[in-house]
């Protein structure tokens, strides 16, 4: 038996392997043309520990379909760079409920990756939809301390728009996860 | 329904921190509080399935559109393994690099040395079932980074994996061997266990190396291994 192989930085320069296209899910030629289910758009902000924007985050999706299930005909998978504001976007469809531990189950959420420079290792974290009356027993929104809960969840802005920044330090830093 | 076996946490040691003081980028960027931890669920043991006819195979960067670049050509193939020695079969491998002159086609990329109209540095392979890939490209150049006086980043190329599970998910570097600027670089140095690091550092391999055409290198890449069975399985 091996150790994993350590993980480091995606650098500035991971744009090379940036295909924009895979920001929406839904594109037509893509591989969840023509699925039904509630279209919605993910949006939110990056900044760092002084409040300004990252520029050059990978953030990456991956949900389950509206079925709530991960091998489904959804393929919950895509990558947005964000731009000069800090900005990400996703268009996707909203995701079921999806099956937790023991007899959890756990409220629709995505999960978002982050890489860039000056992150040696990915930084993971969850979006959540407010008013989603699961998210009263998902274990995870559960388990992050009450005062900070806010910054997993997302909020409606409108035309199926939702809405979650992220801040990598300091005040209103988004709950991070160890998976 | 059983629970899945989850994914087993480093050893530690063997990955680099967040806030890591002599790599500058770190400091704004890394957060200050605990991270949450999340039992595995069907979010973290699932993955994406990356089908080559969605996400095409690219595994010759060393041309474009047939002209050669410019450079050293290399073959780089190793295996894509998780922690018990098994084969992760079907696995993405996306890599990008710098050209022969250390340059990145890249807008954001201002170093004073020249772009190779022939080299794009970016390409996509899949690991077979016994895990094994394979790619062929030029030899990355060095190049300054501004970190501190002085500062170059060793030659490498940078690696992109999809495992079974969205837990394995692995961005990182490979590195060449004899690289003096090893020793001096942060990012590298980032990983408190230099035997873990050492596992960045490609090894020369004359059963790689194509005769007449590239020399080859090795670099095996390991993903997180799962947790024991949970004992619900247990016959």
């Amino acid at each position: 038996m091996s150790a994993a192989t350590p993980s480091q930085t995606a650098g500035p320069y991971w744009h090379l392997i940036d295909f924009p296209e895979w920001a929406d899910l839904l594109r037509e030629d893509g591989p969840n043309a023509g699925l039904a289910g509630e279209r919605i758009l993910l949006t939110g902000r990056v900044t760092d520990g002084d409040g300004a924007p990252c520029p050059d985050v990978m953030v990456e999706l991956w949900q389950a379909g509206p079925d709530g299930e991960y091998g489904g005909a959804f393929h919950g998978f895509g990558r947005c760079a964000t731009d000069a504001e800090g900005r990400f976007r996703f268009v996707t469809l909203r995701p079921g409920p999806v099956r937790g531990r023991g007899n959890a189950v756990q409220a629709p959420h995505v999960t978002l990756s982050l890489f860039a420079r000056g992150l040696l290792r990915q930084l993971v974290t969850r979006l959540y939809f407010a008013g989603e009356p699961l998210n009263e027993t998902d274990p995870v929104l559960s388990a992050a301390e009450p005062e900070r809960r806010a910054t997993l969840i997302a909020q409606p802005a409108g035309g199926g728009e939702w809405r979650l920044d992220i801040r990598l330090q300091g005040e209103g830093e988004t709950v991070f996860l160890e998976v | 329904m059983s629970d899945p076996a989850g994914y087993r946490l480093p050893a530690p040691g063997t990955q680099p921190p967040y806030d890591a003081p002599d790599y500058g980028s770190t400091r704004r960027r890394h957060p200050t509080r605990p991270l949450l931890r999340v039992p595995h669920t069907p979010t973290e043991v699932s993955a994406p399935r990356m089908d080559p006819a969605r996400y095409p195979p690219h595994a010759d960067l060393s041309k474009l559109e047939g002209r050669e670049g410019l450079g050293e050509r290399i073959i780089v193939a190793g295996r894509v393994l998780d922690e018990e020695g098994r084969p992760v079969r079907g696995a993405m491998v996306e890599v990008w690099q710098a050209n022969a002159a250390g340059r990145y086609h890249h807008p954001g990329d201002t170093h004073d040395a020249p772009l190779d109209p022939n080299f794009r540095g970016q390409g996509r392979v899949f690991a077979d079932a016994e895990g094994r890939y394979r790619f062929t490209t030029i030899r990355p150049g060095a190049y300054p980074w501004r970190n501190h006086h002085n500062a170059w980043r060793p030659v490498h190329i940078h690696f992109s994996l999809f495992g079974a599970g969205f837990a394995q998910r692995l961005i990182t570097q490979m590195y060449f061997p004899g690289d003096p600027l090893l020793p001096l670089d942060p990012i590298f140095n980032s990983i408190p266990d230099p035997a873990a690091r050492q596992r960045l550092v490609a090894r020369f391999d004359l059963d790689v190396t194509e005769p007449e055409w590239a020399l080859g290198y090795r670099f095996d890449i390991v993903l997180r291994g799962r947790e024991a069975t949970p004992m619900e399985d247990a016959a």
